[in-house]
């Protein structure tokens, strides 16, 4: 991987202790939002989010694009869907089993593309989760076209009752926020280092000893199991597990949240995320849906021509410029 | 009806004919992908939505223009190669020293707006192209029938790979190319120029899509998003062939299209998948591809 596709991460102690007062002002957010949005569009928000979090770990940390995460938001949806329908498990077994069959798929996907470089290995994961989509699209159980339906959401640990969108809202919230603490434990632990290590010089940290491919498997096994996560929950929220989310396009729009909102920055993916599903939800219905892919591909454009560190890598950059003597950023 | 031990002939027969024709348009497209390869080091992910561009605008060309077929076969494959040229020159070479995952980032943006225009146009429903009087037809060979068209796709495709094959590896221009692909800096300090050719090659890259598009208006309806869905058929035979030759782009096309054909006949239920297995089964086996050099 060569190095242009680096935007520092959050290392300097002080730094750290900026990001834990930010996320801990953002969770208050997250806990007063429904009182002020509607529950739903938040809870679809949360869910993308997290999404765009998990391919940033394989992005952002590890400079690896991955064009095939949309086959393990689908697995989670549908694994999740299958397992509350015809087994009657909590809300919570149900995510876990979601989870884990995505880590499952993300192990194989890996096993296969992980050794491949940069565009090779873009190529291989997009064919790769076309088969996937191939297969749900046939697979009796996922009802092909019509998709999924009738999701029971069920109630968590047989208690508390899930159809109730605030409590199913808070039940998203505790999920993304162990999703993002994944993300943010994996980036600052030593394993962490060393992808940014792989990123950043690979050739280097072979040198260096490490075995960069059990390294990568890992780190996408992480990504994709998360990934899941959303994608379980995702289907809860709506009830519904469809083929969109199995579609290439898909995989393009989780990459176009990471690059938007900042990639290799923690909240890069989430800032992402919120202005590309406000922009869906306000395109979509009326006439302007038609437009909602030309406008995609424009956004795509512009930021790979002009802006690539995102709004998040952009804002880093002028604080670090303007407020601090120590160097981040490039 | 000609059986042997079981098996259809007539319609074996037929399927091969059906892959062969595939075949045919994942060779154009692939080998289009592997010259922009070549020199540029970039994948073009907007290959797919060019070459519907091509079967737009022969369509449109036909309807609102009245040119011809024979036209359309020469003139539309020259307009997307100029289309393709300004965006190689306004777009891709402003991010040329970058990674190369943002040019790949930038094509796939720029097939979204392509693929959305003309869906806010012309729908996802397909327009029809008739297929021109002399091609009309077919020839009855006794054991099948061959319709003329068909045959015609098969033979352009053949000749033009075969074209492309032999200019760049056996003439000058062609040493040009491959010493471009291997040292473009010590090429440009003999004399040549090496952006320019960066941007015809990009341009006939792209062209080759625009003639498939042309090509494929009177067998596939004229959709949108028939680029999208072959494109990534077309990545999985780029990783099955490896990125290494010109030669083995245009011979994994046409092996591709045979056996998605054959599964067509003997499991259709895998007829879409089969090409992504084979991949799978050559990751596994040879990860650099049947004709890779790249280790």
């Amino acid at each position: 991987m060569t190095t242009q596709i680096q935007m520092n991460a959050v290392t300097q102690p002080r730094q750290r202790g900026l990001t834990l007062i930010l996320i801990l002002g953002l969770i208050s957010v997250g806990l007063l939002a429904p009182l002020v949005v509607y529950p739903v569009f938040l809870m679809k928000f949360l869910c993308f989010a997290l999404f765009a979090c998990a391919f940033n770990l394989m992005l952002g940390f590890v400079g690896m694009l991955s064009f095939g995460h949309a086959a393990f938001l689908a697995t989670g949806g549908y694994i999740t869907g299958y397992a509350m329908t015809h087994f009657g498990l909590t809300p919570e077994l149900g995510v876990l089993v979601g989870t884990l069959a995505s880590a499952i798929l993300g192990f194989v996907f890996g096993k296969l593309s992980v050794k491949r470089e940069g565009i090779y290995f873009a190529m291989v994961t997009l064919a790769l989760a076309q088969l996937v989509f191939f297969f749900y699209l046939q697979a009796d159980f996922t009802g092909g076209e019509n998709g999924m339906q009738g999701i029971p959401r069920g109630e968590l640990f047989g208690l508390i009752d899930l159809n109730d969108n605030l409590n199913m809202y808070y039940f998203v919230l505790a999920v993304f926020l162990l999703g993002f603490f994944v993300v943010y434990r994996t980036v600052h632990s030593p394993f962490g280092q060393v992808l940014k290590a792989i990123r950043e010089n690979e050739p280097r940290a072979v040198s260096l000893g490490y075995s960069v491919g059990n390294y990568k498997l890992l780190a996408f096994v992480i990504s994709a199991a998360l990934a899941g996560m959303a994608g379980s929950t995702k289907a809860l929220v709506f009830e519904l597990e469809s083929l969109t989310d199995a579609h290439w396009h898909m995989s393009g729009e989780v990459v176009l949240m990471t690059l938007l909102g900042g990639m290799g920055t923690l909240f890069g993916p989430v800032v992402g995320a919120a202005i590309v599903i406000a922009i869906s939800t306000l395109f979509s219905g009326g006439e302007l849906g038609n437009y909602i892919h030309i406008i995609m591909g424009a956004i795509f454009v512009m930021c790979v021509l002009s802006f690539r560190r995102g709004v998040v890598g952009e804002f880093q950059r002028v604080m670090a410029r303007n407020f601090s003597a120590s160097r981040v950023g490039k | 009806m000609v059986t042997f031990m079981g098996i259809n002939l007539f319609a074996l027969l037929g399927q091969l004919l059906v892959g062969l024709i595939n075949g045919s348009f994942y060779a154009l497209l692939a080998l289009g992908l592997a010259i922009i390869f070549g020199l540029l080091r970039i994948i073009n992910f907007a290959q797919g939505a060019l070459y519907m561009l091509g079967a737009f605008l022969a369509w449109l060309a036909l309807h609102h223009l009245g040119v011809n077929y024979w036209l359309a076969l020469v003139l539309v494959p020259l307009a997307v190669a100029a289309i393709g040229m300004l965006i190689e020159r306004w777009l891709v070479r402003p991010i040329a020293g970058q990674d190369h995952l943002y040019s790949l980032l930038l094509t796939f943006g720029i097939a979204l707006i392509l693929q959305g225009t003309f869906s806010h146009l012309f729908g996802s429903s397909g327009q029809s192209y008739p297929i021109p009087d002399a091609l009309k037809g077919g020839y009855n060979l006794g054991f099948m029938y061959l319709p003329v068209y068909r045959a015609w796709i098969i033979l352009v495709s053949l000749l033009v790979c075969a074209a492309s094959w032999w200019v760049i590896e056996k003439t000058r221009l062609g040493a040009y190319l491959r010493a471009g692909t291997e040292n473009p800096a010590l090429l440009q300090a003999f004399g040549v120029n090496v952006p320019l050719m960066i941007t015809l090659t990009f341009g006939f890259g792209v062209g080759l899509a625009g003639l498939a598009g042309v090509l494929a208006a009177p067998v596939y309806s004229v959709s949108p998003d028939m680029g999208a869905n072959i494109l990534i058929v077309v990545f999985a035979i780029v990783v099955i062939g490896g990125m290494g030759s010109i030669g083995g782009a245009i011979l994994t096309g046409l092996m591709m299209g045979i056996i998605e054909g054959l599964t067509k006949y003997f499991y259709p239920e895998a007829s879409t998948t089969v090409i992504f297995m084979v991949m799978v089964l050559v990751l596994l086996v040879k990860p650099s591809g049947l004709f890779g050099k790249e280790a």
